[in-house]
C-alpha cells in the first residue's frame, strides 16, 4: 500500500519509455523490504515522500522546495546542494534532501564493483535516488540529510577513494566526449586531458574563490559530443593542422555502394543509393573537395575540418596526423546578458603532457577574470564588457583573422594613445591659430 | 523556524543555521556556531574576518566577494579555510551573523 495517493504521476507509468514513476516506485518497494536487514539512516519511506511531494506539485503546479540551502562538508566549499521540502509535516522523509555531486570517471566508463560500492553506500545513507549524471557530468546522489553528508565523505574518501565534484562560484566538474578510448576521430586524449587538469586545479574545484562558476569542457574532434563549446566557459576541441588521410580503394567502396555512408546512421530511411557529389562534395562547406578520375581530392589549406566528409566516409577518410586541440571561450546560458557560445582564442595548441602550454591559457584567463571580474560575472560577459582585445592581451595571444568571424562595421574604433603621432594632450590655442572661432 | 538558546539569549535560525535577522547577532551568537563550524577557539583572526564581514554587510548591503575578503583581510583563501573549515560563506558568513548566501551554490 503507497503511502500517498498518486493518481497524476501513475499515469507517467505507461508507454514505452523508461518509467522514473515505476523505478521509483521500486526503489521505495525495496526499501520497505529490507528495513529490517539495513539500518537506513534516512527515513525508510524518503522514496514515498518524493513521489508525495512530486504529486502534489503536479497538483498545485509549483514547486515544494524551500529556497536555497547552504550545506557541505568541512574544508570544501561546495560539491553539495542543500534542498529543504516547503512541507515537511506532510512529507518528512523529505524534509532534508540534500544532494551531493560526486566526480565522474572521465568519459564515464566504470565496473560494477564500483557502482555496487557507490549504491551500497547510497542505499544505507541516502534515498538510493540518483542522477546518472548531471549536465555538468557528475554522478548526482539525491537527496538525504545533513548528519549524513561528512559520513558520505568519509567513505567516498577512505573506502572508495573518490571526490565530490565542484559548486559554487569556482571550476565545476570538468567533463569529456569518450575520446581516444573508443573514437577514431579523436584528436587527443580527452580523458586524460581532462583527468590532468581536474587533478590540477583541485583546489578551485573545491573552494570557490572565483567572481563566479567555470566550466571546463574537451570535445575529441568538432563534432562536440559533450558539447564543449555552449556548456563550457573554456571548450577545448580537438583538431588537426595537416592533411585528411584518404584512402581511395575505400572511397571506391562507398561510391560502389559497398560500404554504408555515415556508417548506415541513416539506414531505416529512403535516401537511395549513396551519392558522393551530392552527399560530400556539394556539402563542403568551403567547397575544397573534387571528384578526379574516380579519385578523391581534398584542397587541405582550405579546409575548415568541419568534420563532414569524415563523418559521411568514416572507412575512407581519416583525420590528420599533427593532432591538437582549439581553446575557445566564453559560453553561457542566457542570464543575464544572454547566451553565448564559445569563441576562438587559440586556434591550434599541441596537447603534450604535463599540458604547460593549456595551463598558461588558462591560468592567464583566471588571473584576469579573477581580478577584473564583476561579481556573478561569467567569463563571457566579462569578455563583452572589457572587450575580446583585452583577452588576447591578458594571454599574450597575437590577434589574427581567425579570431573573428567577420570584421566589424561600425567605425567606433579605440586606439591607444601611444599609437597614434602626437597623442592625446592637445593645446586648443594652437588649433586656434589655424582654426578661428 | 527554529530558536535556539545560548547562555540566555534566544536566536532564530532556519535550517542551515544562519541567523534570520542580522539584527540578532551577539557575541554569544558566534560562540554557540562555532562548534557546529569545526572552529575550536575564536581567535584574533577569527575575530578580524568577522568585523570585515560585518562592516562590510553593513556599509554595502551585500557579503564580499571572496577575492574582497582576501585583500582586505590579508588571508589567502587557503587560510581562511584553516580558519572556517567550511569556507567563507557557510563558515565565515553564517558567524558574523549575515543572510545565507544565494544563488547557484
Amino acid at each position: 500500500m503507497p503511502k500517498h495517493e498518486t493518481p497524476l504521476l501513475d499515469q507517467l507509468e505507461s508507454g514505452p519509455w523508461p518509467s522514473f514513476v515505476s523505478e521509483i516506485k521500486r526503489q521505495s518497494e525495496a526499501r520497505h523490504q529490507k528495513q529490517n536487514e539495513v539500518e537506513y539512516q534516512i527515513p525508510v519511506d524518503v522514496c514515498d515522500d518524493v513521489l508525495g511531494v512530486l504529486e502534489m506539485s503536479y497538483n498545485d503546479g509549483t514547486c515544494h522546495w524551500k529556497h536555497g540551502g547552504i550545506v557541505g562538508v568541512f574544508g570544501y566549499g561546495g560539491g553539495v546542494i542543500g534542498r529543504y521540502c516547503d512541507q515537511p509535516d506532510k512529507f518528512p522523509g523529505v524534509a532534508h534532501f540534500h544532494t551531493v555531486r560526486v566526480n565522474q570517471p572521465a568519459g564515464k566508463y566504470y565496473t560494477t564493483e564500483y557502482l555496487r560500492q557507490l549504491c551500497d553506500l547510497w542505499d544505507f545513507r541516502g534515498s538510493g535516488l540518483t542522477n546518472m549524471h548531471g549536465s555538468t557530468g557528475d554522478i548526482v546522489l539525491l537527496g538525504t540529510r545533513t548528519e549524513q553528508l561528512e559520513e558520505i565523505f568519509g567513505v567516498l574518501t577512505h573506502e572508495m577513494n573518490q571526490d565530490l565534484g565542484g559548486s559554487g562560484s569556482n571550476l565545476r566538474t570538468p567533463a569529456c566526449c569518450l575520446g581516444e578510448s573508443r573514437c577514431e576521430f579523436a584528436c587527443y586524449d580527452t580523458q586524460e586531458l581532462c583527468y590532468q587538469l581536474t587533478m590540477e586545479y583541485q583546489d578551485e574545484l573545491h573552494r570557490p574563490a572565483f567572481p563566479y562558476k567555470f566550466k571546463f569542457k574537451f570535445d575529441g574532434c568538432p563534432n562536440g559530443c559533450v558539447a564543449s563549446i555552449a556548456r563550457s566557459d573554456m571548450s577545448f576541441i580537438g583538431t588537426w593542422r595537416d592533411e585528411i588521410r584518404i584512402d581511395q580503394e575505400a572511397v571506391a567502396a562507398y561510391i560502389g555502394g559497398e560500404l554504408k555512408p555515415n556508417a548506415g546512421a541513416h539506414a531505416d530511411g529512403e535516401w537511395g543509393p549513396f551519392d558522393i557529389q551530392k552527399e560530400v562534395i556539394d556539402l563542403c562547406p568551403s567547397q575544397c573537395m573534387s571528384l578526379e578520375d574516380g579519385k578523391l581530392v581534398i584542397d587541405n589549406k582550405e579546409c575548415v575540418r568541419c568534420m563532414h566528409c569524415i563523418n559521411t566516409m568514416p572507412r575512407a577518410l581519416r583525420i590528420g596526423n599533427d593532432r591538437g586541440l582549439s581553446i575557445l571561450v566564453g559560453a553561457k546560458a542566457p542570464i543575464l546578458d544572454g547566451a553565448q557560445m564559445s569563441s576562438l582564442l587559440v586556434p591550434f595548441i599541441k596537447v603534450e603532457p604535463p599540458y604547460d602550454e593549456i595551463k598558461e591559457v588558462i591560468e592567464n584567463v583566471w588571473d584576469w577574470w579573477m581580478e577584473e571580474g564583476k561579481n556573478r560575472e561569467r567569463l563571457g560577459e566579462t569578455i563583452k564588457r572589457l572587450s575580446f582585445q583585452k583577452l588576447l592581451e591578458v594571454t599574450g595571444i597575437k590577434p589574427m583573422p581567425q579570431h573573428v568571424q567577420e570584421p566589424r562595421h561600425n567605425p567606433y574604433i579605440f586606439w591607444k594613445e601611444e599609437e597614434v603621432p602626437g597623442g592625446w594632450q592637445r593645446d586648443i590655442k594652437e588649433f586656434r591659430k589655424l582654426h578661428q572661432r | 523556524m527554529a530558536v535556539v538558546e545560548f547562555k540566555g539569549k534566544k536566536f532564530e535560525v532556519d535550517e542551515d543555521g544562519f541567523l534570520q535577522r542580522f539584527e540578532d547577532w551577539c557575541p554569544e551568537w558566534v560562540e554557540y556556531v562555532k562548534e557546529s563550524e569545526g572552529i575550536k577557539e575564536i581567535t584574533e583572526d577569527h575575530q578580524k574576518v568577522i568585523d570585515f564581514l560585518q562592516d562590510y554587510y553593513k556599509k554595502n548591503g551585500i557579503a564580499p566577494m571572496v577575492r574582497i575578503l582576501s585583500k582586505v583581510t590579508g588571508y589567502k583563501l587557503k587560510q581562511i579555510y584553516e580558519l572556517f573549515p567550511s569556507g567563507p560563506g557557510k563558515g565565515a558568513c553564517k558567524m558574523a551573523g549575515l543572510p545565507k548566501p544565494t544563488g547557484c551554490v
